[in-house]
């Protein structure tokens, strides 16, 4: 086949030799290569990635500090780790800073046992807690108004994956950011009588959610 | 709580409409608009998004977006006496956050909420330029210095014979006419 996107190239990921496609991110290029890496708010496909939960940092040589692997995209030639120190380091900060915001409560939660944020601190070998950071819980618990899902604020991590997945589904969002910093949140808007889209048919955005913040009723 | 529109905010809608048509329909122009619901309504009532969303035709969770994450916009009707305390640097120190509480004891709401009968809000405002009278509360533009829990109460009493003394003055000028 011929086109640039099907260009294969010779790269080193971990001391290995492997020929890859050129200009695909490197982390779906890593995790498609059985070499996983921690993320969250990356979707396969995503054409300009948010880079929000910054869990996926890999080093590349060449360049000075380790780069988030979602917005990194391959080129011939390169020489790529995703397990040294310093990915390590800032990938145990990453996930800490979201716990940090995260109602830990695992007994209680629908995806105990399933849960990426579980499986990140086993694969970074670190417990469940957000310490040395302070906890920054929200007081408003359930937005219930939404006929067919319910939102838990404390239980969302704000990755995105939502309000993208819906946009990219639907052409446009039916769900966004709202507010900001510790107050920010997810906003889903109720079904208007001459809405194109039906959130009964779809229930793309409470599927994708990783973290149960989002939940069909 | 859900704020229903008065009819006067609903004549106010009306107008805002109006003003929504003399708006190029460019994206840019949304903050503008919500300036100008708000200068118009006092508040931004759901209504008035989607009157901007469906102008700009651009998504209602995009309106929202936006406009939550600016501290200007409010979506609660403010009350007829919206109460403002202080809890900037020198305020805090004369521990306004008390005064706050008492506030919000007293009305049975939160900061930035508004009570059921639309009388009353709470809102807390970051130095209104008099710190040596810290810690202070203002009460629509009435300001009130160096307050203590027990003065609370009687802002309220004044309020009510203020009231009640606007009711007679009303009242007598209609018998006389
Ligand atoms: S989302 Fe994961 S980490 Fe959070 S409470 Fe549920 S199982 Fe625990
Ligand atoms: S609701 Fe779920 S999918 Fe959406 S931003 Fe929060 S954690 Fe991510
Ligand atoms: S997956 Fe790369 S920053 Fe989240
Ligand atoms: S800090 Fe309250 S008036 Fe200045």
């Amino acid at each position: 086949m011929a086109g640039p996107d099907m260009d294969m190239v010779e790269i080193v990921i971990n001391g290995k030799n492997i020929s890859v496609k050129a200009g695909r991110p490197l982390l779906e290029t890593c995790l498609s290569n059985g070499i996983y890496i921690p993320n969250l708010c990356h979707v396969e496909g995503m054409t300009s990635p948010p880079a929000s939960c910054r869990l996926c940092f890999i080093e590349v040589e060449g360049i000075p500090a380790p780069v988030p692997s979602c917005v990194t995209t391959v080129e011939p030639g390169m020489v790529v780790s995703t397990d040294t120190a310093a990915v390590r380091k800032l990938q145990r900060t990453a996930l800490k800073l979201l716990l940090s915001v995260h109602d830990i409560d695992c007994r209680n939660c629908p995806v105990n046992r399933k849960c990426p944020l579980q499986q990140i601190a086993r694969f970074l070998k670190i417990g469940l807690k957000s310490a040395p950071f302070e906890t920054r819980l929200k007081k408003d618990l359930l937005d219930d108004r939404h006929p067919f899902f319910n939102y838990y604020p404390n239980r969302c991590v704000l990755c995105g994956r939502c309000v993208y997945l819906c946009h990219r589904k639907n052409g446009y969002p039916k769900i966004s950011f709202a507010g900001r910093g510790f107050g920010a949140f997810i906003r889903i808007d109720l079904p208007l009588p001459d809405d194109a889209v039906s959130c009964h048919e779809c229930r793309e955005c409470a599927t994708s959610c990783p973290v149960a913040a989002l939940r069909l009723k | 709580m859900v704020y229903g529109l008065t009819p006067e905010e609903k004549e106010k809608l009306e107008r805002f409409k109006t003003k929504l048509s003399t708006f190029e329909k460019n994206r840019k122009n949304l903050i503008p608009i919500l300036q100008s619901a708000q200068q118009e309504i006092a508040y931004l009532p759901g209504q008035a998004l989607e009157l901007a969303a469906g102008h700009l035709d651009i998504p209602i969770s995009e309106v929202y977006g936006v406009a939550t994450f600016y501290n200007q916009f409010r979506f609660i009707p403010p009350g007829k006496y919206p109460i403002k305390i202080c809890l900037g640097t020198a305020c805090h120190i004369k521990s306004s956050d008390i005064i706050l509480e008492n506030f919000e004891r007293k009305l049975g709401i939160k900061e930035g909420q508004t009570t059921e009968d639309r009388q009353f809000s709470v809102e807390r405002v970051a130095c209104v330029g008099c710190c040596a009278l810290a810690p202070v509360a203002l009460v629509g533009d009435a300001l009130y210095g160096k307050m203590s829990p027990s003065k609370v109460e009687g802002i309220f009493t004044r309020i009510q014979v203020e009231k009640e003394m606007s009711l007679r003055v009303h009242s007598e000028n209609e018998s006389n006419q």
